[in-house]
């Protein structure tokens, strides 16, 4: 497939779209691989009493590029720009090569604020969407994002996932001024505030399952402890401050208990599950090899996980209260570790030794087959998008941690780097994050 | 840090000298301890030339190998591996005579890894490279209650670097002494 190889050429400058913002808090979005033959949307400047605070149609625009799946139509090269039905004029959109056509308007902030938009196709004519999103006070970019969302549905049949966000670590400075900050932000980079600040490590933020807390490792106080944080209030719980390594923290998709990688005192990693409420902790794993890196399957009921029993770092699962032996999952490669499973439960991301480098893998659960969908060298941490359509990853380029995604069947990359330090461990929320 | 050091130092061949090396487990150390605490930095320089003249005494000259390698206090790894290398070994044993010396030294171990795979995976396997430190350290008679471990993974390399010679430097286990004193 040479041709997934082809540099797309498009450039997403939201950074600097929006100064006066923080300047360390923004991650610039550019797309590194597309589809070769992206779906041509046209998304007309949205209509609106007076100037808008935020530009909806170049929200709307970038989410749809981003996605690699389609070329947004340049402004310059629009012949009309109508914010209502009536305006509209097919022949006009048709001579410009524009399969669809977004319309909207921003209706005025005080009384109910909200983004009306609508999705026409250029060629027939036909009227696909007709929506209005509530947009209160400060939320017009996810009011923006969310209609993304509904447009990338309705033309791909596969629900959007722009209306998220991710969390990750950030590292700056060096020596006794280094630094790391955990960061949430909205999936496009915006909006990106610092939830910890700390001058020793932080580690493996994980979102809960509804999106309202993180549970992360920090190395406050020179040794590893997790806690779990609420992104509503900003209270925190120490949940786990044992003797040896706390780590890897991983939600059950019931929100009520933590899979976590304890090595207690006797410095072994295993695989545990503490129960939040009532902080019972149980033994998943007991084995002299490290076991670390749980993941949950979709229904609870069982875990996957990083174990180098076999000599080297692979995936194994294990079905939890069933008394079975844990399971090998990877086969292919000498290095298989971190794995996340899709929303579906069918695929397995993991990060894999491919040639002399650490790439994103996918492992296809049902037929064992594996697949390497991202080319860096030293490439860590995936998550995956909520509509399993995508995976954020971190990437080593030019010395610098920067944030990547990659479609899960390979076609699509982009790249989202900080201008400051380093960007690692990123985790994609929930679609129900507040 | 300095005067913890060179006490150590003195002491470890202050036992070197007056008994057999193996076992320095004895109650004396406390009394050695401070006898040479009054000598203080002076015996330090005169010994190392001491230590080049007594070839023929048994001990001596391992002793001043030892004061050598205590300069020293980072052990480092194979990709991948917790196992303490070879070349490695003489510097763990003699951290490790040190504490057994001197009860009331603590020492901290911090494992570490390179940048390489997955970064809880690494946490992992730097514990694991602390621990086999610890104990190997135990071996030489150090006891539990001196040593604490603690793993930061790939979190906080020394080398900056993005190749073999920036990553040999990281896999490393970094021995601390501090508290006790």
């Amino acid at each position: 497939m040479p041709d997934l190889r082809r540099p797309l050429v498009l450039l997403v400058l939201f950074a600097a779209t929006l100064a006066g913002w923080p300047a360390q808090a923004q991650l610039t979005v550019q797309i590194t691989r597309g589809v070769t033959s992206p779906i041509p949307v046209a998304v007309v400047p949205f209509g609106g009493a007076g100037p808008l605070p935020v530009d909806v149609a170049e929200v709307i625009g970038g989410d749809l590029e981003r996605s690699g799946r389609f070329q947004a139509l340049p402004r310059g090269s629009m012949l009309q720009k109508p914010s209502r039905a009536g305006d509209l004029d097919f022949a006009q959109w048709r001579l410009v090569k524009t399969d669809y056509v977004v319309i909207g308007r921003v209706l005025p902030e005080g009384e109910r604020s909200a983004v009306e938009f609508e999705l026409y196709n250029a060629i027939s004519g036909e009227r696909l969407l007709g929506y209005s999103v509530p947009a209160g006070s400060g939320a017009l970019r996810l009011a923006a994002h969310r209609a993304a969302d509904m447009i990338y549905e309705k033309i791909l049949g596969v629900p959007g996932a722009f209306a998220t966000r991710i969390a990750y670590v950030s590292q700056e400075g060096s020596g006794p001024a280094r630094h790391w900050r955990l960061v949430v932000a909205d999936a496009d980079g915006e909006n990106a505030r610092t939830i910890v600040d700390s001058p020793e490590p932080l580690m493996s933020p994980a979102w809960s399952p509804d999106g309202t807390r993180l549970a992360y490792v920090s190395f406050e106080g020179r040794a590893s402890s997790i806690y779990v944080q609420s992104l509503v209030s900003g209270a925190r719980e120490r949940v786990s401050g044992r003797a040896g390594v706390n780590g890897a923290p991983a939600w059950s998709p019931d929100g009520r208990r933590l899979a976590l990688a304890l090595s207690q005192s006797d410095g072994n990693v295993d695989v545990f599950v503490l129960d939040l409420a009532s902080h019972g902790l149980l033994r998943v794993t007991d084995d002299p090899a490290i076991d670390t890196e749980p993941c949950w399957a979709p229904d609870g009921r069982s875990l996957f996980f990083t174990s180098d029993r076999a000599g080297r770092p692979q995936v194994y699962r294990i079905a939890l209260a069933s008394g079975e032996r844990p399971k090998r999952i990877t086969f292919e490669g000498a290095y298989n570790a971190r794995p996340r499973v899709s929303p579906d439960g069918t695929q397995l991301a993991v990060v894999t030794l491919d040639q002399g480098s650490y790439r994103i893998g996918a492992v296809d659960l049902a037929s064992g087959r594996s697949r390497v969908l991202s080319g860096g060298r030293l490439d860590e941490g995936p998550s995956f998008a909520p509509n399993g359509q995508t995976l954020i990853f971190a990437a080593r380029e030019g010395g610098r941690g920067v944030l990547a995604t990659v479609a899960i069947d390979g076609s699509v990359t982009s790249r989202i780097s900080s201008p400051n330090g380093d960007v690692r461990e990123p985790a994609w929320s929930p679609r129900t994050a507040p | 840090m300095n005067r913890i050091f060179s006490l150590g130092l003195v002491l470890t061949l202050s036992l070197g000298l007056g008994a057999c090396h193996n076992t320095p487990t004895t109650p004396a150390a406390g009394a050695s301890s401070d006898t040479v605490a009054a000598a203080g930095g002076t015996t330090a320089g005169a010994q190392s030339g001491d230590a080049g003249q007594a070839r023929a005494l048994p001990g001596a000259g391992t002793q001043g190998a030892d004061a050598q390698l205590l300069a020293k206090s980072t052990i480092y790894f194979d990709y991948d591996s917790s196992e303490i290398r070879a070349d490695q070994v003489a510097l763990v044993a003699a951290h490790g005579k040190r504490l057994a010396a001197d009860r009331n030294l603590k020492a901290r171990l911090e494992g570490h890894t390179d940048e390489r795979g997955s970064a809880e995976y690494n946490v992992a396997l730097g514990e694991r490279r602390a621990q086999a430190v610890k104990r190997a350290l135990l071996l030489q008679g150090a006891t539990e209650s001196q040593l604490t471990t603690v793993s930061y993974g790939e979190e906080r390399p020394v080398a900056e670097g993005h190749d073999e010679a920036a990553w040999a430097q990281n896999r490393r286990v970094e021995i601390s002494y501090g508290g006790g004193r």
